[in-house]
């Protein structure tokens, strides 16, 4: 069974006036159709206004679709019954680190989800310590949210959706407000996980360094899904990313230059290593 | 014309048990026209020593001299200071607050005590400078986009005319499109005005293009100054203190370590795929 | 300057005093509070200073932080102080000068409603101070929950409690920034007349709403993506359970209290 499944997913909302009358539907999804397998490490770009946040948002059943389907783990997220498996099964974590930690402490807030799931008290403790340890923010626990950077505040975050037990963890832009640094620390955190956890992982963003390990890449531009592969097929078409407002990363860049200047290496180089390895065979 | 900072030292909440140095003997000089670039992470003190440029920070020591004058000097007039220097902060449209778009860009002239038609025309100005279309300027800024509500907010302090114009991270949020646009507005407001322009970044790549030099801060120190070319050659040392040069610089160096005989220090794409395939018909001679 | 407040703050310790249960600390500051109003002799006042004394001393809140939390009611302080001083009339006239005459009574009330006002900001700042806010709320929630008999929605309030809290600190920082951005564009926020200084809050004032909203819409999502749905079904990582310590808490200020009785007979 999919993770997560949405067929012509279509997501309308209405346009209002000053004065607070409707004049118009707008549509935020057009039409989508998603696959993710469990354990799968799926990436979705698009620019601002693309409609990938609220297509993150439709896995959590933060927002229900108009028109279509979107299925987690199975459960339609239409059906308000299914609504606590569904937030449990998929957690979410969002752009802005401040908005959405719940508690003082640290761990008050790791303990946030498990406490509103009914999870037995001794057993919050146990789900806490552990998924501070595995965002490696155990040493952080008695600290006040307001003292980390942004970077930890949020693996603080990615602890808190842990400690709900989750198959998938939707990431919602994790990194777009955080510093070079800290948008490493969140993605190696993110990466880790993965590999000890198994768990399923959606990222949306638009750093294109972020994606290179993906599994499969969406690329989203006015609410529908324009482009879709694997990483390598993604960037081996620079321009039209480019016109989808999106970059490439400065190898894949500078391959695609060479390229251009008639020197003969393949499509799709996506680490710096790649690149010096072809380079190399020329001399 | 220029900054003249002599020897700044900044020292947050002294005297008590949260004492903490900001700004350690930093000395800066920019000349009146540059465009130069300010790089550090999230506590370099970076943030800190741009607000020292239009006195919003006083430092606890040293001098500053702006056009020649001492700006800590007693009667020094810190409003003049304040309308050169214009500082655009981070995520500077949370500042907006006026009815349309084009009232708030008049708030900055206003405040300096302008008249109406002076106000407007500035504005109006400032807005042209910044690339928003006009159809915009009679909209509530809420309800623009992200890169929009941005340029208006630039457009704000742009409309006071200032000399100097600081950008605290004008790109932080936006998609790699908008990221772009902002910067090459910037650039061309640069070439347009002949305004001295200090961008403020964490990301080498993105403004290695862009200015003619770069100044590195670390824990409130300065560490590196000087143009692109000169700061990138020390891309070990950058690292170590969690700054990465460009990935190009890393490609040039790498080739060069792997016995190519080019050059290393290419800033950009462009410049880099010049060398490189200078370095390979080199090899074929 | 704005982030000097230190009332309301958490200190994190570890401390017997930090260690007790939020109910006990609450009840207690309360009994401490009541036992400052009902008695007004220097034996009185000597006890009260014993009592909060060891209780500072236990909580290894360092002295210097919660003076520092006094700064913020110096001008109420004054106030109640000058008032007294000259309003208070009968006993023994110290000073006669002019239109300002101080009584023997007025010198005496003013000592005692400073040194009053004084410990009640320290007596429940020190609560604070040991507490995390959500120690609090908490605790507020549980002894407020007989309320729920009549509708009153205690989980609800304890939790808006609990997030003011949370956001108090960011959105100071937030109207710094904010500050600092309008001055830089020129505005001037100091000189003028009140109708003046109230019109120039504005360009603050409305961001900082603005951004409130914000960050309220994007909180309650957040909750939301994880399972929040009221107090219903809901478990607790800290349940609050009494220990031997807090029934020994209870006896030592029951205890401190029918000293204040005590004394008060005596002396009153």
């Amino acid at each position: 069974m999919e993770m997560i499944q949405a067929r012509e997913l279509v997501y309308e909302y209405e346009k209002r006036d000053d004065e607070g009358n409707v004049i118009g539907m707008s549509r935020a999804i057009d039409g989508i159709d998603v696959d993710v397998q469990p354990g799968q490490f799926v990436a979705i770009l698009g620019h601002n206004g693309s409609g990938k946040s609220t297509l993150a948002k439709h896995m959590n059943a933060i927002l229900v679709p108009s028109g279509g389907t979107m299925w987690v783990n199975g459960r339609d997220t239409k059906d308000p019954r299914e609504l606590m498996q569904i937030r449990q099964s998929a957690g979410m974590v969002f752009q802005n680190p401040d908005n959405q930690i719940i508690g003082t402490v640290v761990e008050e807030d790791v303990g946030f989800g498990p406490e509103n799931l009914g999870v037995p008290t001794e057993e919050i403790w146990l789900r806490v310590e552990e998924s501070l340890r595995s965002v490696g923010m155990l040493e952080y626990r008695t600290h006040s949210p307001n003292k980390l950077s942004g970077g930890q505040k949020q693996r603080v975050a990615i602890a808190g959706v842990l400690a709900m037990e989750p198959q998938c963890i939707v990431l919602d832009e994790p990194t777009a407000m955080l510093d070079p640094n800290g948008r490493k620390e969140v993605i190696r955190t993110v990466m880790e996980l993965r590999r000890k956890k198994q768990v399923t992982v959606i990222l949306i963003t638009h750093y294109m360094e972020e994606v290179i390990d993906a599994d499969q890449v969406y690329v989203m531009d006015g609410g529908r899904i324009v482009m879709k592969g694997t990483p390598r097929e993604i960037f081996s078409q620079v321009e039209e990313l480019k016109k989808y407002r999106l970059d490439v990363p400065q190898v894949t860049m500078l391959a695609e230059e060479l390229r251009r200047r008639g020197v003969q290496i393949p499509r799709g180089i996506l680490r710096k290593e790649e690149l010096l390895e072809a380079l190399c065979r020329f001399n | 014309m220029s900054i003249q900072l002599e020897h700044i030292h900044y020292t947050y909440s002294a005297g008590t048990a949260y004492e903490k140095h900001a700004l350690k003997d930093v000395s800066l000089e920019i000349p009146q026209g540059q465009f130069a670039g300010v790089i550090g992470h999230t506590g370099s003190g970076k943030s800190t020593l741009i607000q020292h440029l239009n006195g919003l920070l006083k430092a606890t020591s040293g001098k500053f001299y702006y056009n020649g004058e001492d700006v800590y000097a007693e009667k020094y007039n810190m409003k003049n200071l304040r309308s050169q220097v214009g500082l655009v902060f981070q995520y500077p449209e949370h500042q907006l607050f006026e009815v349309d778009v084009f009232t708030d860009v008049c708030f900055g002239p206003k405040n300096q005590g302008l008249s109406s038609a002076e106000c407007e025309e500035r504005a109006k100005e400032a807005l042209e400078l910044v690339g928003l279309p006009e159809k915009y300027y009679r909209q509530s800024p809420f309800e623009l986009s992200g890169g929009q509500k941005r340029r208006a907010a630039i457009a704000g302090v742009l409309a006071m005319r200032p000399k100097v114009l600081v950008l605290d991270e004008p790109t932080a949020g936006l998609d790699p499109r908008g990221r772009d646009d902002i910067l090459e507005q910037v650039a061309h407001l640069h070439r347009q005005t002949g305004m001295t322009v200090i961008l403020v970044s964490h990301s080498m790549e993105d403004i290695a293009r862009y200015v003619e030099r770069i100044v590195v801060m670390n824990r409130g120190e300065k560490m590196l100054d000087g143009t692109p070319k000169e700061v990138f050659a020390h891309y070990r040392e950058l690292e170590q203190v969690g700054l990465a040069a460009p990935q190009v610089t890393y490609i040039m160096h790498d080739l060069k370590e792997r016995g190519w005989n080019i050059r290393t220090d290419a800033t950009t794409v462009e410049e880099a795929a010049e060398e490189i395939i200078r370095g390979m018909k080199h090899s074929y001679d | 300057m704005i982030r000097d407040i230190t009332i309301g703050q958490y200190y994190p310790a570890q401390s017997c005093i930090h260690r007790l249960d939020p109910r006990v600390k609450i009840v207690c500051t309360i009994l401490f509070l009541v036992s400052l109003f009902v008695q007004n002799s220097i034996w009185g006042y000597a006890l009260a200073t014993l009592f909060l004394a060891a209780v500072i001393r236990a909580s290894r809140v360092p002295l210097k932080f919660i003076v520092k939390g006094l700064k913020a009611i110096v001008m109420l302080l004054l106030f109640t102080v000058v008032m007294n001083l000259f309003l208070t009339k009968g006993g023994r006239v110290l000073v006669d000068f002019w239109i300002f005459r101080i009584t023997e009574n007025g010198l005496r009330t003013s000592v005692f409603m400073a040194i009053r006002l004084v410990y009640l900001i320290m007596g429940s700042s020190i609560m604070t101070f040991t507490t995390t806010p959500n120690g609090l709320t908490d605790g507020i929630e549980s002894l407020l929950r007989p309320l729920n008999r009549w509708k009153v929605p205690v989980h609800e309030v304890a939790m808006m409690m609990s997030i003011a809290l949370r956001f108090i600190p960011i959105l100071l920082e937030e109207t710094d920034k904010i500050m600092k951005a309008q001055i830089a564009r020129g505005a001037d926020l100091e000189s003028g007349n009140l109708i003046q200084k109230t019109k120039a809050m504005v360009p603050i004032l409305v961001p900082l709403f603005v951004s409130a909203f914000r960050r309220a819409n994007e909180l309650a999502m957040a909750m939301e993506a994880r399972c929040y749905h009221g107090g219903e079904g809901r478990t607790k990582m800290k349940p609050l359970i009494y220990r031997a310590g807090d029934y020994a808490a209870y006896g030592i200020t029951l205890l401190y209290l029918a000293g204040i009785v005590v004394v008060g007979r005596f002396t009153g």
